[in-house]
């Protein structure tokens, strides 16, 4: 097994960057800086249009076609607003809070390919459109995701508020168990392709895409890329109803926009990620890739369908936005815990199972069977959960009063068992009373 | 020490950019009084050397450190610290006797076995990360964790899952009673005719935002479940004087008096001005403000 894990990324990875020089390196991350800023500017107008078209709006429409100008006066309000700084938060995390969130959420485009190799027009270049690659590529995303947390932690301890603090407790309770998840479902997906570079993992999927291989981890990644995002239904670190706005209450103006801006990018790099990894990367979709002897699968077309594809999750976040109600602290967190990693967990053994099988016998499996476990999966998680109607329980019989002093010492009640009034209980009483006055000044009505 | 390899001109000039940057956050983290700020310094150093690991040819290690130590344990340390204080600092007091001397001894004696291993250890060949992995260093790594060193692997492992179960258990608690579910309460709510919804925010936005002031309803009557029933126990419910006598009263909605309503607007002016801003609610109820109609015994 050992031999041949080593023999599928002998050189780590796919990518060929040895016609590359620094001049095109410097090129293509100015390029992606510039992509990433450019697509969060035109995520929010989408996702303005989307928000309201599912709620039967018609969103910005005023200032240029369409109200695409519309980010522009927004972006300009934001940076013309006046700058306030709390005179009691700690000085220098304050600050620099909102710049961490930023620059992790900016790092990890320089890993995804966004397209295949390529010529540069008018040279004899050619050089895959993609930053960087290396063996553990993945990895970094997850390395760089997490100190990205720092900002969030940071931004809400050093604002001095209970609100701020609240939010960043939230925010890393959510992101440490949500991650969690995450993690697994990518597990998955190196034990299949037997690489963590994502040149690799692209064309691992030229035959069939993780996403239908190995569908229950894409169903959790989708469902952990979410509350990694913090992004409705899981946006409890700020949840307004609650905590006014988490960890950004105390921040204002440009370093607000930063924590905005970090929120966008990183929705866009969950989502390139999971086209990367799940999706078939630039791959063009099935029936297309056959046209023409898939010539749909090379040069500048590819851009295309990773572009469509990210967009399309791009689509779901806003959709999910829009359709599904915040959940609960507690529910959020049964969720994550008894729900998605069990699932996640007991997929794996039985992924590493099946892989086991295949490398340490004679016996090779059939190319169908890892796809029809991970459905069988599906349909069984499906069946596990499905809502079932709770017969109501059998009404308790009329409690028992015990004496709590009977043995000499204090005992609590055991259900089914009540303690007398105490004599100090006016208080509830008078709730009570309270509670039921609408009522009854109802009646003299 | 045998050294066959020479550093290359970029890995010097990261080493020289990045070694500063890991000896600061290294003295900060002694000297730094805050504990948050201890661990944002271990951060720093942490994702310094990972960077030096890189750089050095060796990546999973690395990303590995990053994402273990800075994203997982360090995110603890974190997590709890503020959890258990904002502004909690170092603390003098020995909570065991000796203990500092004791710790100072102990670490004398790890420096000393330490050092010990370090000098009497003889170096190989230094052959460089990419021939000792062969050009794959994660699944070299793996190679040697399941391999050489399995058994270890599988003691650690035992280790933390020894540690998760103490967690739990530790944690753990039986619930003697059923606890009530949000359907429950309502229909709870109900049978009894109280309100369904949370009670209505204290403070009329108006005039008033403090917690003593009650809510007004859309006729303009007054609310006065709006107020915690603590301050509505003690007799603290603000008077209303900012308010327009008329919606004191509940007559009639303001709308329907025009005649009323301008004189009614001065007089709140003019109250408002001394009875501006959340009071304090600790203290005595002066006599003025529970005269009020609204102010329950």
């Amino acid at each position: 097994m050992i031999a041949s894990v080593l023999a599928v990324g002998a050189d780590g990875v796919v990518a060929d960057f040895s016609q590359d020089n620094g001049w095109i390196v410097a090129a293509k991350a100015v390029l992606v800086l510039i992509c990433a800023l450019v697509s969060v500017i035109i995520a929010i107008w989408f996702e303005r249009k989307v928000i309201a078209r599912l709620q039967q709006r018609i969103g910005p429409n005023v200032r240029g076609p369409m109200g695409l100008l519309q980010l522009v006066y927004d972006a300009m309000k934001l940076l013309l607003k006046e700058d306030i700084n709390v005179s009691r938060a700690d000085k220098l995390t304050y600050i620099v809070a909102p710049g961490i969130s930023v620059a992790a959420s900016l790092m990890v485009f320089a890993v995804i390919p966004i397209g295949g190799q390529v010529k540069i027009p008018f040279t004899d270049i050619s050089t895959p459109l993609q930053l960087t690659d290396f063996p553990v590529a993945v990895l970094y995303i997850l390395a760089v995701t997490a100190v990205g947390v720092y900002g969030i932690v940071l931004g809400g301890w050093s604002s001095r508020a209970t609100y701020s603090l609240l939010g960043s407790v939230r925010s890393t309770a959510q992101i440490i168990s949500y991650e969690l998840v995450m993690g697994m479902s990518l597990v998955t997906v190196f034990i299949m392709s037997g690489s963590m570079s994502t040149s690799s993992i692209v064309t691992a999927q030229t035959d069939l895409w993780y996403g239908v291989m190995l569908a229950p981890s894409l169903f959790l990644y989708i469902i952990a890329m979410i509350g990694e995002t913090n992004r409705l239904p899981f946006d409890l670190p700020e949840a307004e109803g609650e905590l006014v706005a988490g960890y950004m209450t105390e921040y204002s103006s440009m370093k607000f926009a930063w924590f905005f801006l970090a929120e966008y990018i990183n929705m866009l790099n969950v989502s390139a990620v999971c086209t990367t990894l799940f999706l078939g990367g630039w791959r063009a979709p099935w029936p297309l890739s056959w046209i023409g002897d898939g010539f749909l699968n090379t040069g500048y077309w590819t851009i295309l369908w990773f572009l469509a594809k990210t967009w399309f999750l791009m689509f779901v976040f806003v959709w999910v936005r829009g359709t599904v109600v915040r959940f609960r602290y507690d529910q959020f967190m049964r969720l994550g815990w008894k729900g998605l990693l069990p699932v996640a967990l007991s997929w794996i053994v039985i992924l590493t199972s099946v892989r086991a099988f295949d490398e340490f016998t004679d016996r090779r499996l059939e190319s169908w069977t890892v796809p029809a476990l991970s459905w069988g999966m599906i349909v069984f998680i499906i069946a596990w959960y499905w809502p079932v109607r709770k017969e109501p329980e059998e009404v308790p019989e009329e409690p028992v009063v015990i004496d709590a002093f009977a043995k000499g010492f204090p005992v609590p009640p055991l259900p089914g068992q009540v303690l007398p009034p105490s004599p100090r209980a006016q208080r509830v009483s008078v709730s009570v009373a309270e509670e039921l006055e609408p009522l009854q000044s109802k009646e003299e009505q | 020490m045998n050294n066959g390899l020479m550093m290359t001109t970029a890995e010097q000039f990261l080493f020289w950019i990045i070694g500063p940057i890991i000896v600061l956050g290294a003295s900060a983290l002694l000297f730094s009084k805050r504990a948050v700020l201890t661990a944002c310094s271990v951060m720093v150093t942490m994702v310094g050397l990972a960077f030096l690991y890189v750089g050095l040819g060796s990546p999973f290690l690395g990303i590995v450190q990053v994402v273990v130590y800075t994203g997982a344990i360090m995110m603890l340390f974190v997590f709890v610290l503020m959890l258990v204080g904002v502004d909690v600092s170092d603390s003098f007091i020995e909570t065991i006797r000796g203990q500092r001397w004791a710790g100072v001894l102990l670490g004398l004696g790890l420096l000393v076995v330490l050092s010990g291993a370090v000098f009497r250890s003889t170096f190989t060949f230094a052959i460089g990360t990419d021939a000792a992995s062969n050009g794959n260093n994660a699944g070299a790594v793996a190679h040697l964790l399941f391999s050489d060193f399995a058994f270890t692997l599988e003691i650690t492992g035992c280790l933390l899952i020894i540690a998760a179960m103490g967690a739990v258990i530790l944690t753990h608690r039986v619930r003697l009673t059923r606890p009530i579910t949000q359907g429950e309460m309502m229909e709870i709510r109900t049978k009894r005719g109280m309100r369904l919804t949370p009670p209505p925010a204290p403070g009329n936005y108006a005039r008033h935002n403090a917690a003593d002031v009650p809510a007004i309803d859309a006729r303009g009557k007054i609310i006065e479940d709006s107020v915690p029933s603590a301050l509505r126990m003690r007799g603290q419910v603000h008077n209303l004087r900012g308010l327009p006598q008329d919606l004191l009263e509940d007559k009639v909605p303001p709308t329907r008096r025009p005649d009323a309503a301008a004189p009614a607007i001065e007089a709140g002016t003019a109250g408002s001005s001394d009875s501006a801003g959340p009071r304090d609610t600790g203290g005595p109820p002066e006599p003025g403000d529970t005269a009020g109609p609204e102010v329950k015994p």
